[in-house]
């Protein structure tokens, strides 16, 4: 027993020395003191309005620590802010625990409901309790086949397939001949309509890799061994931005120069696309996702408004290069874009 | 501790009938035979043939530099994994752990706007903690470690998420690249040196570095003895003086010293951390473990197996892409392959019990 006492008492010794080393080893660059230099622009934001205070539930597919989520949800809270809005939040990436959340919501008579429809079998029964319940239910980001006939108000979004078309014509100006196209959850519908988008108007050809996405030394090595194993090819998709530098590094471990482009935006993106280390992102918006399916919820409680006519409204897709970065940059940065 | 007037014979797993197992000379093949790893390296074989023909890559010194960089990255973890394997436990919380490490290095160092090297400090003691805390739940609570460690597994999971969201407002870390102390960090944990030609990662040799100094521990030092004793029947052990107390906390502390090298390696390596990421990679090192001979059960394995079960892991999983095979079938193609190789692993180790 006194031995561990003993332990612990070095190792409290231990803390506290590092922790004094910390105040004196101080980095003149980068960090937080940066940060701060150049925070101050995203306004908290005050309501505009002073319509009732109203719950809106938001649920969706998202993994747990997704970035693109985070933007959804960072473009829906300022929504709720200016439209004096309870916003609550909440997913799973199972479908029956997303769809049991929605139920649990719809329990708590929320005012409107924004949803995803990634496994749109999964979440119809659901979407039409809340309907029978008299809640408003707009769909965003996948679903927007079956949003309409599920009998949601509208759908905001990117069509996954027109995105994939989108980098296929691009790949095409660039004069691309071999492109490979880099998943990172197998099975994800939307994934493999991005892929099949972008093989439908590729002129050259295209090939699937299937990497593991919650395990960045796992998609660095399987890039790497598939850029060594075939070095026609000339340029690799990723669709998702955290896994774009990842692929910039394995292109150099494979000593191949293939060109790395991406779907979706994040900080190292936007200074790849600058310092030329990718090709070009393709950004489907995903504050616009969040903020605008706040807001047309607004505007239906507020004044029974439905943009779009009931047709998807579209956040995407955009193609972004190297001379919009520079633009784009301070908003990846604080997380807007 | 207090009576242990009866001579225990043999603590070890191997205790044979006959005569004392002690004193009969064994030709080297046979001492060859007996060892845990021998499946592993014959299945490890295998598979490296099978690939060496079925992928016209595969055997190229950049490509075996990829396998070896892939399979680094799950040997470092199931070194530690290992030991803890033969001392009788588990932990299901290595794989987050990692991750948890990077993010606090990475959180640390930025929001106190320190040089790098503080941060990892901060990280190396946070960790040891979180595998201290592992050990001394254990032990006394008396609970089976699946149980302590999925616990701990779920808790960590959360706290990376949360901290993370909490503290730098978004669910992946800021990029510390270009903070102080940042390039020394990344030559030590992260960096690439050419050797003939080849690129070699410097985790392939942390990698080899550990595998050596656990090999040296179980085979020629006292605590190496704790570990099978502790493994082998912990009751038993402690009626002979083996300190089970310690020796489980320092093998829970030895899984958390991997998963720091191995987080510093993902932070100085990507540079900003997803916090959502390291979930699931806790089976891999258990399966690199078991592949490379280590029993479920405790009491029998090595750290060279583990080694060798993460390298057919690598080459299975780097393989299959260099064959190009269809990539719908890939996690098919990767479980067959890894159920073969641990079938003719068991097979291979039979005929040798059989043998001896």
């Amino acid at each position: 027993m006194a031995r561990v006492r003993r332990g612990a008492r070095a190792v409290t010794a231990l803390l506290a020395a590092v922790l004094t080393a910390s105040l004196a080893g101080c980095s003149s660059t980068g960090g937080k003191r940066a940060e701060e230099a150049r925070a101050a622009q995203t306004a908290g934001g005050k309501a505009a309005v002073n319509t009732p205070r109203w719950t809106f539930a938001m649920v969706t597919h998202s993994g747990d620590g997704d970035t693109f989520w985070d933007i959804v949800q960072n473009g829906a809270r300022q929504a709720a802010d200016k439209d004096n809005i309870k916003f609550v939040y909440g997913h799973d990436k199972e479908a029956q625990r997303q769809s049991q959340l929605v139920q649990s919501y719809i329990d708590q008579k929320v005012d409107g409901l924004i949803v995803t429809l990634a496994k749109p079998d999964a979440m119809k029964d659901v979407v039409a309790r809340a309907e029978k319940a008299g809640i408003p239910v707009i769909t965003v980001n996948s679903g927007a086949e079956v949003s309409k006939a599920y009998g949601a108000l509208t759908h905001v979004g990117q069509d996954e397939t027109m995105a994939g078309e989108a980098v296929g014509e691009e790949l095409n100006k660039r004069g691309r001949k071999k492109a490979l196209c880099v998943l990172h959850e197998q099975g994800n519908v939307g994934h493999e309509q991005r892929c099949d988008g972008t093989k439908k108007t590729f002129k050259g050809e295209l090939q699937k890799l299937y990497v593991e996405g919650t395990n960045m030394p796992d998609v660095q090595s399987t890039i790497e061994a598939k850029l060594q194993s075939d070095r026609d090819i000339d340029s690799v998709v990723t669709l998702g931005a955290p896994f774009a530098p990842t692929a910039v590094k394995a292109r150099e471990q494979a000593g191949s120069d293939a060109e790395i482009d991406t779907f979706d935006l994040n900080a190292k993106v936007a200074d790849g696309l600058e310092d030329g280390s990718l090709g070009f992102a393709v950004d489907q918006q995903p504050y616009l996702q969040g903020y605008q399916a706040v807001d047309l919820l607004w505007l239906y409680k507020y004044n029974a408004d439905v943009l779009g006519g009931g047709k998807p409204v579209f956040t995407g897709p955009q193609v972004i290069t190297k001379k919009d970065a520079a633009a784009l940059r301070e908003y990846t940065k604080r997380g807007t874009r | 501790m207090s009576t242990a007037d009866t001579p225990v014979k043999d603590s070890g797993p191997r205790g044979g009938a006959g005569p004392d197992e002690r004193l009969v000379h064994r030709s080297l093949a046979r001492r060859l035979m007996s060892r845990p790893e021998l499946g592993a390296v014959v299945g490890a074989a295998a598979v490296f043939l099978f690939f060496s023909f079925a992928a016209d890559t595969f055997l190229r010194a950049s490509s075996l530099s990829t396998v070896l960089y892939a399979s680094s990255t799950i040997g470092i973890m199931a070194v530690p994994v290992a030991l803890l394997m033969i001392g009788g436990e588990f932990d299901l919380s290595a794989g987050v752990m990692v991750v948890s490490s990077a993010l606090v290095s990475s959180m640390f160092s930025y929001q106190m706007t320190a040089n790098v090297w503080v941060g990892v400090g901060v990280s190396l003691l946070v960790t040891l903690a979180i595998g201290v805390f592992n050990g001394f739940l254990l032990t006394r609570t008396k609970l089976p470690s699946f149980i302590i460690t999925l616990g701990t597994f779920f808790m960590l999971t959360g706290l990376n998420l949360g901290f993370t969201k909490l503290i730098s407002g978004t669910v992946s870390t800021k990029s510390i690249a270009d903070m102080e102390g940042f390039d020394s960090a990344r030559a030590l944990f992260a960096s690439h040196l050419s050797v003939g030609g080849v690129d070699i990662q410097v985790t392939i040799l942390w990698w080899i570095g550990l595998v050596a100094l656990a090999t040296w521990i179980l085979l020629r030092t006292r605590a190496g003895n704790w570990i099978f004793a502790v493994g082998g029947g912990a009751d038993a052990a402690r009626a002979v003086g083996v300190p089970v107390t310690r020796t489980r906390i320092g093998l829970y502390m030895g899984v958390a010293l991997a998963a720091w090298i191995s987080g510093q390696h993902l932070l100085f390596s990507y540079d900003a951390i997803q916090s959502g990421d390291g979930v699931g990679n806790e089976f891999l090192y258990i399966i690199a473990a078991a592949v490379g001979g280590c029993l479920m059960t405790g009491g029998y394995g090595s750290a060279i197996g583990a080694a060798v079960g993460a390298f057919i892991f690598g080459m299975a999983s780097k393989g299959i892409v260099y064959a190009q095979w269809n990539p719908d079938w890939y996690k098919f193609f990767l479980g067959a392959m890894l159920l073969l190789a641990t079938l003719l692993n068991a097979w291979v180790r039979k005929r040798a019990e059989a043998t001896k």
